[in-house]
């Protein structure tokens, strides 16, 4: 050992010479070194000691922290989504349910090169150009990290080929999901509607309404028809596992699992079986036929042609096929029966007669001569019968469906008694139908035209115009639910349903049903002999008037009115089917009821560009209401087959 | 006749060294197994090195200090030779040149250095303790920095800064003036400042070592990086609370939340299952192997042997207090294991090696002063 340490050292030869002194600083070197051995003890104990202060404070003060994010780090809450509930129609006919498949899912952010990908994957499991357009769609739409299918509904086969090459795709695998199928296809699509993937505008929302925690897990919402307005009852609620995981994510094992509860089945009033049939019916035209049964508002049949089918929607949709839907001139997309507002023609007519009624006015109790045009503030109002239908009164009106009748009752009533008493019957406002999107058409008003009109020269009601709204033309236009509903509630003598297309909705667990809308919403303060008048002027519609010949040797009683929806004005002109372009053809309506003493179904039909009420949209309701009431179906009818408009134009 | 055979038990080998060894030994294999989840391949693996390991102490125990000091420049000069070796001729892995292939398998010099060094710097005090002056320690100042800065240039950081440290307690215990220490304990915050400021840093070490640095200080700056090892270490610690969460009970360490839980970060295991009493018990055991090892060295009659002795000592709590204060997060993440603990042999072997140095300075303390 030294001596003494280097710097500060006394010289050496000093220390060496002085040989008395060795014993001395040998000593000496001994405590030096006992000091560093002391100082080491030291330096080791303080060090231990931040340790031990580290432990104390990680461990005991900390403890309750790091507690909770080891829990945090180890335990995973994984969403399981419930399977959603089962629509059926009034029979059990299931209209749409789910079923287990195998999807190949890519998860495009873990991908270097999709193309390649998706090349090398073909080789095993063949991927269609549709397949790719779908999931290009899919991945514009979707977040980086969301695992998405590239092929649905993998075979048995391609499954095995795929697992034995899977270890060559990392970011690739295969999954089993619960896929929504609609079995009808395109029958009854926009009643049913579809589900989509869930998009940005639904999960707003979503959050908007606190139902955001329910759809964790979840990939698919309803987007349109029952699927939408039913959305609460069909998605179930959200369970989920606690799930232990490493830290590469893998779950490790369940700790606990809350099952989800599967979402409501639905029993619809809808009979797909009518449905199908008057779908049929329209043999490719486009148009639109809604039936109801007045004793509870339940919907019979909601049909909006041409449909499409709902099946595409599921698992995203391919961009051809959506181009091909959203660009068609007959707009397969928009559902007719409850967006599609059409002026009624004189299908109004039934209610103006209605209202005439109940109101007491003079004219009721005249008869008047029905010169073929009503003079009025100096505007000739044309009769659609040339020369006019001679003597007319209150009954004989709906059976020929006289217009210079209803011009002049229009005049009596003036406008705000009409647009008072239309309201009551849910004109130019929403059935509130349970179902989404529904459009409330148009009751003119001096105040509807006030709001509706920014330029004052127009916000002002012409006395003219009343009597257009006489034989349901001018501003009026209604959507053919709207004329159903009415016309439910006119055989019902005034007693309103809202009209609904679930009746009950199922616990799939229970089995308890709980229907949708039994009590009427609304009685009307109608004398029953007015309604009774009303509808025996229908029946003789179908027995003597204009729907005559169309309901020949029908097997029951009924009720009916045709209408003429002006889609092109003539401006006087002789209107000539043949001689102008389809698209401005008029619209063909009819309204019915049968049979007459008890109803059982209440409709409206509308035959977009299919002339003379009688012509088209009659035939069809006859056909619904034979197959309705007698089960019989009709004959096939082919699309080119369908009846010309008369060439001697009659009134409706 | 059993008290014979003691006897000769007791002549080579220290009783409480070896009494504690086994101890930790004990706590290791436990650890083990429920690290490596309840791999007994693996936990068998570590008993056969535990074997060799002891049976190493063994000879390195029964060799006379004499004989160690004669081997002491020899063993260094070599390990010089291999360190350049590897400079030139190096096997590179991780982007580090640590090995040489030696056809059956690899060394590491380095490993030879944590040995060579310390009995090189304490044969050549030693070899001086007559006429000791300032210009010794310049030279031991060289003899050190020579293994060190090679082992930095491969780079491993963590093995030049123990190697180190061993060398420095050597010149420590030799005597190095106060002032000098002060002194270098001021250079070395001057280099922790420029560390700890990165773009100095990168100039001076390897961007990596600098971000291991800066993690340290900041672990959230990069959670799934480097600071990632020091957040989950200081989790499953914490969690671990007062009495732990119970042996193979750890969830932490079985959810391979703890990267190189069977290594350099079993003490995460060990804080997560045995608690806040468990690492008292655990520092209570490495405060007797080092207090035994300063009780050697206080005893020792050659300088050579104090030396020796204090040097491993106080290496052996730098392995204990940087692996348990990295894992814990109060030191940077340096590739430490976790001394007689951690999985792996060559930590294992080397340690054991040291303590067989221990024991032969314990047996000739009578011989000498005779």
């Amino acid at each position: 050992m030294s001596r003494r340490p280097m710097f500060g050292a006394p010289p050496r030869g000093k220390t060496r010479r002085n040989s008395s002194n060795e014993l001395k600083n040998g000593r000496a070197e001994r405590s030096a070194y006992e000091l560093r051995l002391v100082t080491a003890v030291l330096f080791v104990l303080i060090l231990f000691g931040v340790l031990l202060a580290r432990f104390v404070w990680l461990q005991g003060i900390q403890h309750d922290k790091y507690m909770t994010l080891a829990e945090a780090n180890r335990i995973s809450l994984v969403p399981v989504p419930p399977s959603r509930g089962i629509i059926r129609d009034r029979n059990g006919e299931i209209l749409a349910h789910n079923y287990s498949a195998y999807t190949l899912e890519v998860v495009p952010a873990r991908i270097a090169d999709l193309d390649t990908l998706i090349t090398e994957l073909n080789q095993i499991v063949p991927i269609t150009p549709k397949d790719r357009r779908r999931f290009k769609k899919l991945q514009e739409e979707s977040k980086e990290f969301e695992s998405l299918p590239i092929k649905t509904r993998l075979t048995d086969a391609e499954v095995a080929r795929f697992a034995a090459s899977s270890y060559r795709f990392p970011g690739v695998e295969i999954k089993a999901r619960l896929f929504r199928h609609y079995p009808q296809g395109e029958v009854g699509s926009h009643l049913v509607g579809y589900i989509g993937r869930i998009n940005d505008r639904d999960l707003t929302e979503l959050e908007k309404n606190g139902m955001l925690a329910n759809y964790r897990g979840s990939e698919h919402i309803g987007k349109i028809g029952i699927e939408a307005s039913y959305e609460r009852y069909l998605h179930g609620v959200t369970g989920f596992e606690e799930v232990e995981i490493d830290a590469n994510g893998r779950a490790v094992r369940t700790l606990r699992r809350v099952s989800p509860r599967p979402g409501h089945d639905l029993m619809l009033s809808v009979d797909i079986r009518l449905q199908r049939v008057v779908e049929t019916l329209f043999a490719g035209r486009r148009g639109a036929l809604v039936a109801i049964d007045p004793a509870n508002g339940g919907v019979l049949a909601f049909v909006s042609m041409p449909g499409f089918d709902p099946n595409l929607f599921v698992d995203g949709i391919d961009p051809q096929s959506w181009k091909d839907l959203n660009e068609s001139p007959d707009k397969p997309l928009l559902n007719r029966a409850l967006r599609g507002e059409y002026p009624p023609g004189s299908t109004f007519k039934p209610f103006m007669a209605m209202a005439a009624l109940e109101g007491d006015f003079p004219l009721v109790r005249q008869t008047i001569a029905d010169p073929g045009y009503f003079l009025f503030g100096g505007h000739r109002f044309r009769d659609s019968k040339a020369g006019g239908h001679g003597s007319m009164n209150f009954d004989r009106s709906l059976t020929v469906s006289s217009d210079t009748y209803y011009y002049q009752l229009a005049v009596q009533m003036g406008i705000d008694y009409i647009a008072d008493f239309m309201a009551g019957l849910d004109f130019g406002r929403q059935t509130g139908i349970d179902l989404p999107g529904e459009r409330p058409g148009v009751l003119p008003s001096p105040e509807w035209k006030r709001k509706r009109f920014r330029n004052p020269a127009q916000q002002k009601w012409y006395a003219g115009e009343t009597v257009s709204i006489g034989i349901g033309q001018g501003y009026n236009s209604y959507t053919p639910l709207q004329m159903a509903h009415a016309m439910a509630t006119l055989t019902n003598h005034g007693v309103a349903y809202r009209p609904h297309v679930v009746a009950d909705i199922v616990d799939p667990n229970t089995g308890t049903r709980v229907p949708v809308a039994p009590r009427p919403e609304r009685v009307l303060p109608w004398q029953r002999g007015n309604t009774e008048r009303v509808l025996r002027g229908l029946a003789s519609v179908i027995t003597s008037g204009t729907a005559a010949s169309v309901f020949r040797n029908a097997g029951y009683t009924a009720g009916g009115k045709t209408g003429t929806a002006q889609v092109f004005s003539l401006r006087g002109a002789k209107y000539s089917a043949h001689s102008i372009h389809e698209r401005l053809r008029d619209h063909s309506w009819f309204i019915a009821f049968a049979p007459l003493e008890q109803p059982r179904i209440a409709l409206a039909v509308i035959v977009e560009n299919g002339g003379w009420g009688a012509t088209a949209a009659a035939p069809i309701a006859r056909k619904a209401l034979d197959y309705y009431l007698l089960g019989k179906e009709p004959e096939p009818v082919a699309p080119e087959a369908a009846p010309a408009p008369s060439p001697e134009p009659h009134s409706d | 006749m059993i008290k014979q055979l003691w006897q000769r038990f007791k002549q080579p080998i220290d009783p409480w060294l070896l009494l504690f060894t086994l101890l930790v030994f004990l706590i290791s294999a436990v650890l083990l197994y429920s690290a490596s989840n309840q791999d007994t391949e693996r936990v068998s693996d570590k008993m056969t090195f535990m074997g060799i390991s002891l049976a190493l102490m063994w000879c390195v125990a029964s060799i006379r200090q004499q004989t160690w000091m004669r081997l002491a420049l020899p063993a260094y000069v070599t390990g010089v030779v291999l360190l350049l070796a590897v400079e030139f001729f190096g096997v590179t892995s991780h982007g580090a040149t640590r090995w040489l292939n030696v056809g059956i398998t690899r060394i590491q010099p380095s490993e030879l250095m944590r040995i060579a060094l310390p009995l090189m710097l304490a044969w050549y005090f030693h070899h001086h303790e007559a006429h000791l002056d300032w210009r010794h320690f310049v030279v031991a100042a060289l003899i050190m920095v020579v293994p060190v800065a090679l082992i930095l240039k491969q780079p491993d950081l963590g093995t030049a800064l123990l190697i180190a440290s061993s060398g420095f307690y050597v010149l420590f215990f030799a005597g190095l003036a106060w002032r000098v220490i002060g002194l270098g304990i001021i250079a070395f915050g001057v280099l922790a400042y420029v560390v700890t400021h990165w773009t100095l840093c990168v100039q001076i070490l390897h961007e990596y070592q600098c971000r291991r640095i800066s993690t340290m200080l900041d672990p959230t700056s990069d959670p799934l990086g480097a600071g990632y090892h020091i957040i989950q270490g200081t989790i499953a610690i914490g969690s671990g609370g007062w009495f732990g969460k119970g042996w193979l009970a750890g969830t932490q360490t079985h959810l391979d939340f703890i990267p190189e839980r069977t290594t350099d970060f079993i003490f995460a295991v060990y804080g997560e299952e045995f608690g806040l009493i468990g690492n008292v018990a655990l520092i209570g055991l490495y405060l007797l192997v080092i207090g035994r090892g300063l009780l050697i060295s206080h005893a020792a009659s050659t300088t050579f042997g104090r030396l020796l002795a204090g040097s491993i000592a106080l290496n052996f709590f730098t392995y204990a207090f940087v692996n348990m204060g990295m894992v814990s997060g109060i030191l940077p993440v340096v590739g430490v294991p976790l001394p007689l603990i951690s999985y792996g042999g060559t930590s294992m072997v080397s340690i054991l090696a040291s303590f067989g140095l221990l024991m032969s300075v314990q047996r000739d303390r009578k011989l000498m002063k005779g």
